[in-house]
């Protein structure tokens, strides 16, 4: 049916003008970035200077992810996803194509990156996921089609970023879009309502994805026992397996807990293997890891004596003021 | 506010139907009622038979549905998206009309500027997780489609994840043709679980016989005999009068 028009707005050819029907804006195609199954993503060059453009035939499937886009550049202080600029169409040939413009982010896959930093990035790019997805999660979305493929390291410090939030969904929604080898539904292990552990249990599928790049499929039946001798007999990610594991089970009730999790493990790996500590280059991850993570089983003997220490102070002061008076 | 139900004939085939009544013409039977057909082909892996492509295509076409030709193994991803895209498509539909209505004829969602778009969506999508299903599963069960059955299996099973992970309600029933002594057989009534399958998955009956024809007409009587137990009581809901 739209076999035709699929190949036109699939292959711009570079220079093409494009000139946006409504705004009036015009974008000049550089290059073909990828093929998604809604659309054509295009480099192009604009008084914006790059832009990343995705140009759909379906003008539907387009706006619903111009919903979320501009969902997420509502979020203050935390970039997720690419930042939104404009929504228009193009009329070519008498036929109309949908099209939306966004940062473009030039970034390497997230694989090749850690394959050629090297592995410890592989913790270190997850305690970064794991903050924005938290961040996403607070704002009531889940991400839904998490993966390696919707993943890009940007810039230095390198930097995750998330290329297509198409399949990002409304907490306690159904997940539309997804990919089996991260679905936990396809494992056996879940429901697809969209909540803060579809996510996780995402997460942890890219971690093992990171340790076996040809994936594998899933068992007939015990497919948690499969994908956990799979986790053990991976050197990679045989550290990682506590967090691992509860992920996959889906007990972490949100993002930040499973971060300060694999936070701890990844200061205990460091401490053994080196003196040189990576993690706290990044000091966004000190921050709230100051904030968030008392010390578990002293924190109520801390608090008892802060607050006494807090009254006695308090008392003082008035006995203080009291007397100056 | 009662949203309706959206009703569709899922039809797992692989080939010609070559007995009784023309696929194509129950198809657009179907729609009248205010059915949507849709249809996937599963392929063997080395396969590429065009014989019975035109005729897949044809039959979703005249029931207003989807089809989709994949191999096995991709068939769990493509049965709950194929029902979803039909869904969407339904309420798209409807939705259409309804802004047809109200900004004239001729008019599309494409003349609305972009802006507004996004409100059109969200009501899709709205509707698209919260209104009930109803589907109704065909399974063609001729000797070709024997070694498929269980990956047909497992796609049902990761439907029925999807459609439960949605807010709205869902039932499902399943048919298989040919039956062991009729064209068509009921292998499970209505029923909101779609559990335990493999107990009833038949072990089927050999023959070089596919009566698509007769099991579409089967299901529009299903369908059919299940609104009327359900009586006067409840309306027949919204949608099923858009069917034009």
């Amino acid at each position: 049916m739209a076999a035709t028009s699929k190949n036109q707005a699939a292959n711009v050819p570079r220079g093409t003008r494009i000139r946006g029907k409504w705004n009036k804006q015009s974008y000049q195609v550089i290059k073909k970035l990828g093929n998604g199954a809604l659309g054509t993503v295009y480099l192009a060059d604009s008084n914006r200077g790059n832009v990343a453009i995705k140009l759909g035939i379906d003008s539907m499937s387009i706006t619903s992810e111009v919903n979320v886009l501009k969902q997420l550049s509502m979020v203050q202080g935390t970039v997720l996803g690419p930042f939104f600029y404009e929504v228009d169409d193009w009329e070519m040939n008498g036929k109309c194509y949908p099209f939306y413009v966004m940062e473009y982010i030039n970034g390497e896959p997230l694989f090749s990156f850690i394959e050629r930093r090297g592995k410890e990035w592989l913790g270190i790019l997850m305690l970064q996921l794991l903050r924005d997805l938290g961040a996403l999660h607070r704002e009531g979305w889940v991400f839904g089609d998490l993966k390696p493929d919707n993943l890009l390291v940007e810039g230095s410090p390198p930097t995750i970023r998330w290329l297509d939030v198409g399949g990002t969904t409304g907490m306690g929604r159904s997940v539309k879009e997804f990919t089996e080898f991260f679905d936990r539904g396809y494992w056996g292990l879940g429901t697809r309502v969209a909540e803060p552990s579809y996510d996780l249990f995402s997460a942890a599928m890219i971690m093992i994805n990171a340790a076996y790049p040809q994936r594998f499929d899933r068992p007939k039946k015990e497919s948690e026992l499969f994908l956990m001798n799979k986790i053990e007999k991976s050197p990679l990610l045989k550290s990682y397996k506590p967090i691992l594991k509860k992920a996959l089970r889906g007990s972490y009730q949100n993002a930040s807990e499973m971060r300060q999790e694999l936070f701890s493990l990844l200061q205990g790996v460091k401490s053994g293997a080196s003196n040189r500590s990576t993690i706290p280059s990044n000091s966004r991850v000190i921050s709230r890891q100051k904030r968030q993570k008392p010390k578990k089983q002293k924190r109520s003997g801390w608090i008892e004596t802060v607050l006494l220490f807090a009254f006695i102070l308090f008392f003082y002061t008035l006995y203080l003021v009291g007397h100056v008076f | 506010m009662k949203k309706g139900t959206l009703r569709q004939i899922l039809l797992i085939t692989d080939g010609c139907s070559n007995q009784g009544e023309d696929p194509v013409a129950m198809a657009a039977l179907a729609r009248e009622h205010g059915m949507t057909v849709n249809v996937i082909g599963v392929l063997d892996e080395n396969e590429r038979t065009d014989s019975g492509l035109k005729e897949i295509e044809n039959i979703a076409l005249s029931g207003g549905g989807i089809h989709q030709l994949v191999y096995a193994r991709q068939l769990s991803h493509t049965v709950q998206m194929v029902t979803r895209k039909a869904m969407t498509q339904t309420i798209q539909g409807f939705i259409h009309k309804e802004l047809q209505s109200i900004l004239g004829a001729e008019k599309e969602i494409e003349d609305l500027p972009p802006d507004k778009r996004g409100q059109v969506v969200e009501v899709v999508d709205e509707l698209g997780e919260t209104m009930d299903l109803e589907v109704l599963i065909m399974i063609d069960t001729s000797a070709s489609m024997q070694h498929k059955l269980p990956t047909v299996e497992d796609a049902l099973l990761d439907l029925s994840i999807s459609l439960h992970s949605r807010i709205g309600q869902n039932e499902y029933a399943l048919y298989a043709f040919p039956g062991k002594r009729k064209q068509v057989e009921q292998l499970m009534n209505w029923t909101p679980q779609m559990k335990d399958i493999h107990t009833i998955f038949p072990k089927l009956s050999s023959g070089g016989i596919t009566p698509t024809g007769p099991a579409l007409k089967e299901a529009i009587e299903a369908y059919q005999k299940k609104r009327s137990k359900r009586g006067l009581l409840e309306d027949g809901g919204y949608f099923e009068e858009s069917g034009s």
